[in-house]
């Protein structure tokens, strides 16, 4: 083949992998646009700070939903990242035995499960036994969906931990359980804490488990054992009925949940980055 | 000669079926440097992380005979590893300082993570004095440890090593990964070492076993072929493998 032609070949191909590209982003560029253009209007001061209003009656917001969704998320990360975490190091650590096994089978098994069916169990241990939708319940499904995808992470990242680190904590005399956690975890915990973040960002986005367990809420709620609103159930709820206005607010609230978890992604990866910076 | 500091008798090592240490016998005078040569695999690294007891870390890894420090059994019950390992140091071949942690909290990680009181400042002065790193780093003891040099790594890693002031340092060719300056700066430091405690070195480099060294011990094949002082182990050795392996006919 000549020159020429092998130049020719490079660069038709270049504009294919470019052209593909393009391609891959359109859903992207068009959701991102879609949901600017349609609730960007909606958003004020008073959509973050005041309550839904009812059909008819100007102004109102999703201030309970933001609200409920920080809390429904933050209690399920209470659960979920030492829980997870835990697990992850466990596996790192104890890597080789039958329970180990057991344990990241049973990880990768959980992690395939669909989170609605993970809503499911949560209505049925949690939701009727207490009489009650409730936060608690939400966040225990959330939680339930957050522990696996972080252990299998926590896992990784333990283990890049390089063995001449552990090596030299053990030969000062350190016990290995205190070398564990205080230089092998300590090393790999930037990798962990954006790993937590992103898999706190994964849960604010989720609808399905929440459903019947946090349910829903038209008013402030204080109290982590009663129904509590939430923007994902919120925006479904808005989506499916049959006014204009609602479906207004829905957009709203989806660009208002867009960019939060955008927030949360984007915080997560300046801080893997901002900790790496002059390290190997 | 002083009184035997760390005394192995009859030390067999494997790794699971593989045997790489075939009993061993050789003892070690207080404050002096023993320098261990051979050629790889012989089970020089073994024979040092045997001190230490970090061989038996090592998954299906087992060993047999006794190994004794002033007198005492390191395999008796009650002889806690944790604690041996806090009475014999250990430098690796690769410098391995912890990288999230700076250089001040590097040497007096030992002492922070043992929960060991006292003075760290002064000790962490001290310690950085004698691995000769001091006036290197005096004015940056709370930058990150890897924006040292690989040999101001090393000796960072001694000054660790020495800060929970040990009895014995094991050191498994420290200077491998080193340029000849910073080499020779590690030399230099295992001659002033054994005033206040017994240095064993494990090496490739002959000119450094002749060199650091009081004493030297041949190791071939797991078996230790020869050992006595430095200078008639290079100049008259009684082993014919010795004397190969000495003046470069193999190895």
């Amino acid at each position: 083949m000549s020159l020429a032609r092998r130049k020719m070949v490079s660069h038709g191909m270049q504009a294919l992998c470019g052209l593909a590209v393009l391609i891959a982003l359109l859903p992207l560029a068009s959701l991102l646009w879609l949901v600017i253009s349609r609730g960007a209007a909606g958003l004020s001061l008073a959509f973050f700070t005041e309550l839904p209003k009812p059909v008819g009656e100007p102004g109102g917001g999703v201030g309970n939903a933001i609200v409920g969704s920080l809390s429904i998320v933050g209690l399920a990360a209470l659960m979920g990242i030492p829980l997870g975490v835990g697990a992850g190091v466990f596996l790192a650590e104890n890597g080789e035995g039958r329970f180990a096994a057991a344990v990241r089978f049973t990880a990768e098994v959980l992690s395939g499960v669909p989170s609605i069916v993970v809503g499911i169990v949560a209505y049925g241990i949690l939701v009727i036994p207490m009489r009650r939708f409730s936060a608690l319940a939400g966040a225990v499904a959330l939680a339930v969906l957050m522990i696996p995808s972080l252990a299998r992470g926590t896992e990784e990242l333990v283990r890049l931990v390089p063995r001449t680190l552990r090596e030299a904590s053990l030969a000062l005399g350190v016990p290995e359980w205190k070398t564990a956690l205080r230089v092998i975890v300590r090393t790999a915990l930037p990798g962990i804490v954006t790993a937590a973040l992103l898999a706190v960002a994964r849960a604010f986005g989720e609808t399905a488990p929440l459903l019947f367990t946090a349910l829903n809420n038209q008013y402030w709620s204080q109290r982590p054992d009663q129904p509590t609103a939430s923007l994902t159930v919120q925006i479904f709820n808005d989506a499916v009925s049959p006014y204009d206005e609602l479906h207004a607010r829905a957009w709203s609230a989806a660009l208002v949940l867009l960019l939060m978890v955008g927030l949360l992604s984007l915080a997560a990866r300046l801080f893997a980055r901002s900790r790496t910076r002059g390290q190997r | 000669m002083n009184p035997a500091k760390i005394e192995a008798v009859r030390l067999s090592a494997w790794y699971g079926d593989s045997q790489v240490l075939r009993e061993v016998s050789l003892s070690v005078p207080a404050n002096s440097v023993l320098a261990i040569i051979g050629p790889s695999g012989c089970g020089k690294s073994t024979f040092v992380r045997c001190l230490n007891r970090m061989h038996e870390l090592v998954p299906g890894a087992r060993q047999s005979g006794q190994l004794r420090i002033d007198g005492k059994d390191l395999h008796a019950s009650g002889v806690d590893p944790v604690d041996l390992r806090r009475r014999v140091g250990m430098v690796f071949q690769r410098p391995n300082p912890f990288p999230t942690l700076s250089i001040f909290d590097n040497v007096i990680a030992g002492l922070k993570l043992n929960g060991i009181g006292g003075n760290h400042a002064a000790i962490a002065e001290k310690s950085l004095q004698r691995a000769a790193l001091w006036d290197e780093v005096k004015d940056r003891l709370h930058a990150s440890a890897l924006s040292l040099s690989g040999g101001q790594q090393q000796r960072l890693c001694i000054a660790r090593a020495l800060a929970i002031e040990p009895e014995v340092l094991l050191m498994d060719e420290p200077a491998s990964a080193l340029d000849p300056i910073a080499t020779a700066k590690v030399e230099e430091l295992i001659s002033e070492l054994k005033s206040s405690l017994t240095v064993i070195i494990v090496t490739h480099n002959m000119q450094q076993a002749a060199r650091t060294s009081d004493r030297t011990a041949f190791f071939y094949m797991g078996e230790l072929i020869e050992h006595g002082e430095t200078e008639q182990i290079f100049t008259n050795p009684r082993e014919p493998r010795t004397e190969d392996y000495v003046t470069g006919k193999f190895g």
